[in-house]
């Protein structure tokens, strides 16, 4: 490959400096509500309080940037709408998302009780055979919860025995196993809307299952769509900021790009004279 | 029979696991599953081989001195320190052999392990992965050059999409009356990813499907062979 | 007075039991291992609280499946069913209902009652996978026709895919240069085909790595695919005729995390500085970053993968790019067998005879015919 006039390490510098300035200096770019990102708020917004919701932690540490605003984001929400959440991980690191969420909340609703409020089942491997055997019974997969206590004795377990207790589930995924599995056991047999959030470069392969079937209610792909679902629970954070500095970091890729383009038809003209 | 056997085995279970998937009858039903838990059961054994011989490559790199043999005692050591300080005191929710570690909780906050996976090793994969951003960047500097239709089409479409999918899109285009609504750039960026995206990225996946079936049965009828080694 | 206000009382509730609607019914569920009954439920009368699924079996005793507060439904009962066995359900409405004796005070009763019974099969076949056995058969029969008609000797052209043949250019330009070939056999375990497909590859590079005495450096992420391409490496050097120079210590297992592997191969990247880079199986976001050290370091990269999302990354970053199935047809491009030239040109027929169907599924659609959809879907 031709060797290019800009040494790709201004481009680094440059980056780095787009990334870092926003989310020291807060700009606000404003941010627009699409309609996946509606969808899914409407899910949560619409279920009553009181009802049993799954979260599926779906990630490990390196998509936290992307995903873990999102899952904030929802589970906050949740949780202003009363709803009983039984968390689980089809990742191993899953279960520490899980943990590292619920110590950011607690803090801000104190008055969650885990074990009523919420319980965290912790990470069983498996994949899509753990979601079908959850399907049957959520006591035949875990017995116990992540800390090893029984979940029969557990307040919010009560009467729940699998998907059909249900109202929603929701999977914030990195790859496989994830959201698409929950698509094809959580919703295509036993019928649950799903919803949940996926990094960017996954959105094309999942939205798909946006469709008329539903069999995904609404979908957040990446840290806009996080930074939306802020903007709609009136709390904005981690993702609003992080907007600001896509926002940058895009724009000065594209103004590269454009001396990239600038620079190569130069060149050609030159050559053309010569 | 060194070939044969592994050749007869794999003809045979290919086309049970592949019969199983339109009969629901025991056992058929639960071949598939079944065979999935046998594979997580041989893989957790495998994991011991790759310890071996990373301890193996690491150690004979240091013991022969070899370029930058410092860099593989810093493995060793990593691996070391996780396996004993995780086999010592355990992690958050397994006891270690010399118990919970209560008084060096106290101390540092949580387990020598969860410490070094939170503190250390989380940290280390966000880095690797923002190392992306960059990439990112100077790869589009790189390619996004518009030299041929194709590559023009390629630079518009990846313009519109950086731009939509971030705050300036809504900015640059907020101004549009509704009945201009679907030149709105966040809209445009969502019509590209929605169907010309998707459109390609389903081509790819039906024609990798096809190819992964050709594959497959090249595989269970025993016409390729090369996964066996040799011929 | 006291005597009226019972009787009328007992009128209301009598004819609330009158006008009261539950129906329940049961069915085996179809096209499963006999592990489900369907239940179909519906409610119309006075309002209720809940609900209440019962079950009995072999005349035992009712036992509470679960409740219901929808008026209407279905509900898949796959709680230890047992194959064969004949299952009685019971469906009770439970009301508050203000007690005679103590007005003010309301009891919960069961105002109304309804009866089902299914006994659980196993399906010897999945009609809802009809479609797929149906296609699966036109696609086995093209494959194999064309297996055998290239075995008779017929001459098949496969079109030229440009990353196989540079193979022998990158493994020439790392001799001249006496640097090494670096491969990555992809991310996944030996359960997913790409990385078979990566490994047949690599079987196929080794051999010429051991005819031109170039040295192969093939860092792997899992300890299975570990095992398998240390075998592939080694019968290729045998079958070369180098078995002297296999070094054991070429193919070796770095990590299976993700990220911490591709910091390992980063690392020999920068350091060994190879002439040519391969990297062929499943990547997932590791992709670019790989793509981008190898730029960076000078050498002449091939890519193939067939997970959709990375690859605009490696088609960016590397000089050769397998696309989806070209990587699947490598195996057969680089041995030119003829049986394996046979199966890819059956592929091709079964491609075009997919096409088909999709412009007809589109061309239905618009025309509102829907059987097509209908039949092709799995539900």
């Amino acid at each position: 490959m031709a060797a290019k006039s800009i040494d790709r390490r201004w481009i680094y510098l440059f980056i780095f400096l787009g990334v870092a300035f926003p989310l020291i200096f807060v700009i606000g770019l404003p941010i627009e509500i699409t309609e996946n990102t509606q969808m899914a708020y409407d899910l949560i917004d619409n279920t009553p309080a009181g009802s049993h919701v799954l979260y599926s932690f779906d990630y490990d540490p390196a998509s936290m940037p992307e995903l873990h605003p999102m899952a904030k984001a929802m589970v906050r929400h949740s949780i202003e709408k009363k709803h009983k959440i039984i968390f689980t991980a089809l990742w191993p690191m899953g279960v520490q998302m899980i943990d590292d969420i619920m110590e950011q909340l607690s803090t801000e609703y104190p008055d969650l009780v885990y074990g009523e409020d919420y319980v965290n089942l912790g990470f069983k491997v498996g994949g899509i055979v753990t979601i079908q055997a959850m399907g049957k019974n959520f006591r035949s997969v875990f017995p116990t919860d992540a800390n090893g206590k029984k979940i029969d004795k557990l307040p919010i377990m009560n009467n729940i025995e699998n998907y059909n207790n249900i109202s929603y589930i929701c999977s914030f995924s990195a790859g496989a196993p994830g959201i698409k599995e929950w698509v094809q056991i959580g919703n295509d047999v036993y019928k649950r809307p799903v919803t949940g959030g996926v990094t960017g470069v996954s959105a094309p392969s999942i939205l798909p299952y946006v469709n008329e079937q539903k069999q995904l209610t609404g979908l957040l792909a990446g840290l806009k769509a996080a930074a939306e679902y802020e903007k709609l629970i009136g709390a904005p954070a981690l993702a609003t900021a992080g907007m600001d500095a896509q926002s940058l970091a895009h724009l000065i890729i594209i103004i590269f790009i454009v001396i990239g383009n600038i620079n190569y038809w130069r060149n050609k003209k030159k050559k053309g004279d010569k | 029979m060194k070939r044969t056997l592994p050749l007869i085995l794999a003809m045979i279970t290919g086309f049970i696991v592949l019969i199983s998937d339109f009969i629901p009858h025991w056992p058929f039903g639960m071949i598939t599953s079944e065979i999935e838990k046998w594979f997580l059961i041989i893989s957790g054994f495998a994991l011991i081989l790759g310890q071996i011989n990373l301890i193996k490559v690491n150690v004979n790199k240091i013991r022969f001195k070899a370029e930058g043999w410092q860099y593989f005692i810093i493995t060793i050591a990593s691996f070391a320190i996780m396996v004993l300080f995780g086999a010592l005191w355990g992690t958050q929710s397994n006891v270690g052999l010399l118990g919970n570690g209560t008084k060096i909780v106290e101390v540092i906050g949580s387990k020598p392990f969860d410490y070094l996976f939170d503190n250390v090793y989380q940290h280390l994969q966000a880095t690797m992965f923002s190392l992306l951003a960059f990439f990112i960047a100077s790869a589009a500097y790189r390619a996004f050059i518009a030299r041929t239709p194709e590559s023009n089409l390629l630079l518009i479409a990846a313009i519109l999409v950086m731009l939509g999918n971030t705050s300036l899109g809504s900015f640059l285009t907020g101004w549009l009356p509704e009945n201009l609504d679907f030149l709105h750039l966040p809209n445009v960026s969502q019509f590209i990813m929605k169907y010309p995206t998707t459109a390609g990225q389903r081509a790819i996946m039906i024609g990798a499907g096809l190819g992964l079936i050709g594959s497959s049965l090249r595989i269970i009828l025993g016409i390729e062979r090369s996964y066996l080694g040799g011929n | 007075m006291m005597k009226r206000t019972l009787v009328l009382l007992l009128i209301i509730y009598t004819s609330s039991l009158l006008f009261a609607d539950l129906s329940l019914t049961a069915i085996d569920k179809p096209n499963d291992d006999g592990s489900g009954i369907i239940l179909n439920w519906q409610y119309s009368g006075e309002e209720i609280i809940e609900l209440q699924l019962f079950r009995r079996h072999d005349g035992g005793h009712y036992n509470q499946v679960t409740t219901f507060t929808e008026l209407s439904g279905k509900y898949t009962d796959t709680n230890e069913i047992e194959v064969g066995t004949e299952y009685d359900y019971k469906i009770n409405a439970i009301a508050n209902v203000e007690s005679p004796k103590n007005p003010g005070t309301f009891n919960k009763l069961i105002i109304e009652s309804a009866h089902a019974k299914a006994t659980s099969k196993a399906q010897w076949f999945n009609t809802d996978k009809i479609s797929v056995l149906i296609f699966g058969l036109i696609l086995f029969v093209s494959i194999m026709w064309f297996i055998i008609s290239a075995r008779s000797g017929k001459d098949l052209y496969i079109r030229k895919i440009a990353g196989l043949e540079s193979m022998n250019e990158s493994v020439g330009r790392a001799t001249e240069m006496g640097q090494p070939i670096l491969f990555i056999p992809g991310t996944l375990d030996l359960d997913d085909m790409q990385t078979i497909a990566g490994l047949t590859i690599l079987g196929k590079l080794a051999e010429r790595a051991a005819e031109y005495d170039t040295e192969l450096i093939v860092p792997v992420c899992r300890s299975m695919v570990l095992s398998t391409a240390k075998e592939i490496v080694k019968e290729s050097y045998l079958k070369a005729g180098r078995p002297d120079a296999f070094n054991p210590d070429s193919v070796f297992y770095l990590t299976d995390d993700q990220f911490g592997f591709v910091a390992g191969v980063d690392g020999i990247i920068v350091r060994e500085k190879p002439a040519a880079n391969f990297f062929l199986g499943a990547f997932y976001a590791e992709s670019l970053i790989l793509a981008e050290t190898g730029f960076a370091s000078g050498a002449i990269q091939t890519a193939g993968t067939a997970m959709p999302s990375q690859l605009p990354f490696f088609v960016t970053a590397c000089d050769y790019t397998l696309i989806g199935e070209e990587l699947f047809a490598a195996s057969a491009y680089l041995s030119k067998d003829p049986q394996q030239l046979g199966s890819l040109k059956g592929q091709d027929i079964g491609k075009a005879i997919f096409l088909f169907v999709l412009i007809t599924g589109i061309i239905f659609e618009i025309l509102g015919i829907s059987w097509l959809k209908d039949f092709l879907t799995i539900h």
